[in-house]
């Protein structure tokens, strides 16, 4: 499922512009990285994306439909097609991890069955596969607040896989896990996109990460696009120009960036 | 904390209080003197004494822990009731569902909630005839307003961001609340039902009085018959349940926490 | 893929599910649930007709002036009750304290003698706040007569009950190490209290005495059923005779009432906190 963005602008009720004239197209099965210092409106620019947010200026096309000129019921149907992983895993402490990976599916189930699973878990062996992927088979039945940031990260990450969205969108997925965790987990999210072919959009903190995983990387400064080119000619001087205000380039950490992402002490992620 | 001397605001404050007890005193007139009186004390130790010894022959005792058991379901009833009113009114009464609703909705929880559980009794006798059932109806209708109040609070200081992570995924609005609200409000919400059930099972004691059922029904009864000795059975019975459940919360408290 | 082990969730939620289902059968007869007794012809017409004559309210000078009159007794009930409860509470409440036994300061476990008190203290409490307000009411009237009394009377036991209770738990939460050194340099238990426990202790103390205040406003307006005096009288006597329109002006009195109750608590103890 592609998307177009057209002059987008936003302001939010605070009155921070986050976004302006943003023009941005991607065609089905297109993986594209959003990086940028903090601040720079990439989370506001994914949310409209997943037409959550809704912008004050310019178009949205989703499908081929805009969004906002949807019928409510058509604007929900729409939605249950878009995956959007959260920075902060919007998990309640107390659910159980299989609740909150099959609440993925909300969207599709009818309401007895989303309330029914409740009680009994509706799809446990679907849920137990999303967590094997990442290696959380044996938390199924754990409570979320028992786990680490990073294993709720991963959670959250389980139930969009879950979903089988079209658009599968994320932001900074990865922010609470470490170096080798990191890789591995923007790895699968890329093996996913490709086996399904779906379009993935997510922003990244790390530069080498979305150079070396992501064919088409967008630089996001002050609510606009800085530049939108493939990962190879992303040039040394428009990082710099892009963190400018951070001074340094963030990077992924002690993973150097021709080092072969799968080193044997790793957890045994199942990648490929 | 501690300051070194009282400021005028708190010395005020202290004088105005102790205005305001004097004055309701005058104004009630209370024949202090009278209380204390040699023929007032006999009187009162006269009273006290046809209170003993309790009836406690097995008859009456049957009656008494029917009377208890009876009290007992009226009040887990209607908690249970009033958490489910109060659960629906909070929704809109916490914002969710516009201002119109949320104004309507504080209301109706507002107008529950300041008339007694004992009016609501007298009303209910009305409505629904003399006995347990009338109590149950005005002791959820009374709950309904509290409860729904506190879960209206509860779901106001909730972070909104599951609920509208699951929307923004296509979930419906009730779903969403399933798997994003409820989970975060549920243990609160749990609590104050808990606690308001404690409240219940006192106030249920003596929703008898104005004839809806329970051990208030049965104390009415011996008290106006003069059989002093059965009420003070029923007060024991009061007081045991109260005692009861005073220790049971103390230790359910201590094992959650 | 391995199967997915079993949800060791199921079968206690099974089991609650199956054992509440059980309960709530003697539940249901033994609160004699029946819905349908509300729209039985004859407590339908009962209903109607009293609530069909709450409109208009009664607004006749003579009323109003007798319900203003109930309102201020109410009123003055609840705080005169609350400062009998006060006077009650508090020596009941420091007897309850701990950390203002001198005797768990010397050698050894502290004296039998001490425990003894307190645990008659706190069987006295018990018994004081377990009897409901309303009980010991409809007790008092029969000794001292219909009126407040008997209701100020009442209030002042049962609060003075919960009053002593927490004050006792709000003075051992605190810090009770500057009271200890205060009694090992050999000060009075007095001097003890104002210096070592008060200072931490009063907004709360104050906090909780006020929030018991308008819990007392809300059961002195009942009163009144068992007769003791202020707005429940009134409202007894028009439910007796059906008038819907002086229990209408009587219910809106509550409303008023309560909820400025309510409020004035909550000013006071935001001004506190």
């Amino acid at each position: 499922m592609g998307f177009t963005l057209e002059g987008v602008g936003l302001i939010h009720a605070n009155g921070f512009r986050a976004l302006r004239g943003v023009d941005l197209q991607v065609a089905p099965g297109e993986r594209l990285a959003l990086i940028g210092a903090s601040g720079a409106g990439k989370t506001t620019l994914l949310r409209v994306i997943a037409a959550s947010l809704r912008p004050g200026e310019g178009r949205v096309r989703l499908l081929d439909g805009e969004p906002w000129a949807c019928s409510p019921g058509n604007l929900r149907r729409l939605r249950a097609r878009i995956g959007l992983v959260h920075q902060s895993p919007p998990i309640p402490p107390r659910q159980r991890v299989v609740t909150a990976v099959l609440a993925g599916r909300l969207g599709q189930w009818p309401l007895w069955k989303s309330l029914a699973s409740l009680v009994l878990p509706a799809d446990p062996q679907g849920a137990q596969a999303e967590l094997a992927r990442l290696d959380l088979a044996d938390r199924l039945y754990e409570r979320c607040d028992r786990l680490s940031g990073g294993q709720l990260q991963r959670v959250a990450l389980a139930r969009v896989l879950y979903q089988k969205p079209d658009l599968l969108l994320a932001d900074e997925p990865v922010s609470a896990m470490d170096p080798a965790l990191s890789e591995l987990t923007v790895a699968l999210l890329n093996e996913e996109a490709v086996r399904r072919g779906v379009t993935l959009v997510a922003s990244l903190h790390a530069v080498d990460l979305a150079l070396r995983h992501f064919p088409r990387v967008v630089g996001v400064k002050d609510g606009a696009i800085l530049f939108d080119l493939p990962a190879a000619s992303v040039t040394e001087a428009l990082l710099r120009e892009l963190y400018a205000a951070e001074g340094g380039l963030p990077l992924a950490g002690s993973v150097a960036p021709d080092e072969a992402p799968t080193t044997p002490d790793l957890p045994p992620l199942r990648c490929a | 904390m501690r300051r070194a001397g009282i400021s005028a605001g708190a010395l005020f404050a202290v004088v105005l209080v102790l205005a305001a007890v004097g004055a309701s005193f005058a104004y009630l007139d209370m024949p202090l003197g009278a209380l204390f009186s040699g023929s007032a004390v006999d009187e009162a130790v006269s009273f006290v004494k046809r209170f003993f010894p309790p009836d406690l022959s097995p008859d009456f005792l049957a009656k008494v822990g029917f009377a208890t058991l009876e009290t007992l379901a009226i009040s887990l009833l209607s908690t249970l009731l009033a958490a489910l009113a109060g659960a629906l009114l909070a929704l809109p009464a916490a914002g969710r569902h516009g201002v119109a609703g949320r104004v309507g909705a504080r209301f109706i929880l507002n107008l529950l909630r300041s008339v007694p559980e004992l009016v609501w009794a007298t009303l209910m006798v009305l409505a629904a005839g003399l006995g347990p059932f009338a109590g149950t109806l005005a002791l959820a209708l009374h709950t309904t307003g509290v409860l729904g109040r506190l879960f209206a609070e509860a779901l106001e200081n909730t972070p909104p961001a599951p609920a509208e992570a699951l929307v923004g995924g296509g979930a419906p609005a009730l779903a969403s609340f399933f798997y994003g609200t409820l989970p975060l409000v549920a243990s609160q919400w749990l609590a104050y039902g808990l606690y308001r059930w404690e409240m219940n099972i006192r106030m249920a004691a003596i929703l008898g009085f104005v004839g809806a059922g329970g051990l208030g029904a049965l104390l009415y009864y011996s008290l106006s018959l003069f059989h002093e000795a059965q009420a003070s059975t029923v007060i024991l019975a009061m007081l045991a349940m109260a005692i009861a459940v005073d220790g049971a919360s103390a230790w359910l408290r201590r094992a959650a926490a | 893929m391995s199967a997915s082990p079993r949800d060791p969730a199921a079968l206690p939620r099974l089991g609650w599910t199956l054992a509440a289902l059980v309960l709530l059968w003697p539940l249901l007869q033994l609160a004699e649930f029946k819905p349908a007794a509300l729209f039985e012809a004859g407590n339908l017409n009962a209903m109607g007709h009293f609530v069909a004559g709450f409109l208009p309210p009664e607004t006749a000078p003579d009323f109003l002036a007798l319900l203003g009159k109930a309102t201020v007794e109410t009123l003055a009930m609840a705080t005169a009750g609350i400062a009998l409860a006060v006077l009650l509470a508090v020596p009941l409440g420091l007897i309850l304290t701990r950390s203002l036994s001198i005797a768990r300061l010397g050698p050894g476990r502290g004296g039998w003698q001490g425990t003894l008190i307190r645990a008659l203290a706190r069987g006295v409490l018990a018994v004081l706040r377990g009897v409901p307000e309303l009980v010991w009411a409809l007790l008092f009237v029969r000794v001292f007569g219909l009126g407040a009394a008997a209701g100020v009377l009442a209030l002042g036991i049962t609060y003075g009950g919960m009053l002593g209770k927490v004050y006792g738990e709000i003075l051992e939460s605190g810090d009770a190490r500057p009271v200890r050194t205060l009694l090992e340099a050999g000060s009075g238990r007095l001097a003890a209290l104002c210096y070592g426990l008060l200072p931490n202790a009063a907004r709360e103390l104050v906090s909780y005495t006020v929030y018991r205040w308008e819990c007392a406003v809300r059961a002195s307006v009942v009163m009144g059923f068992v007769g003791a005096g202020g707005l429940g009288q009134l409202m007894d006597q028009s439910m007796k005779m059906l008038n819907g329109g002086e229990a209408a002006s009587i219910l809106a009195t509550f409303l008023v009432l309560v909820l400025a109750a309510d409020a004035l608590s909550e000013l006071l103890r935001r001004r506190l906190a």
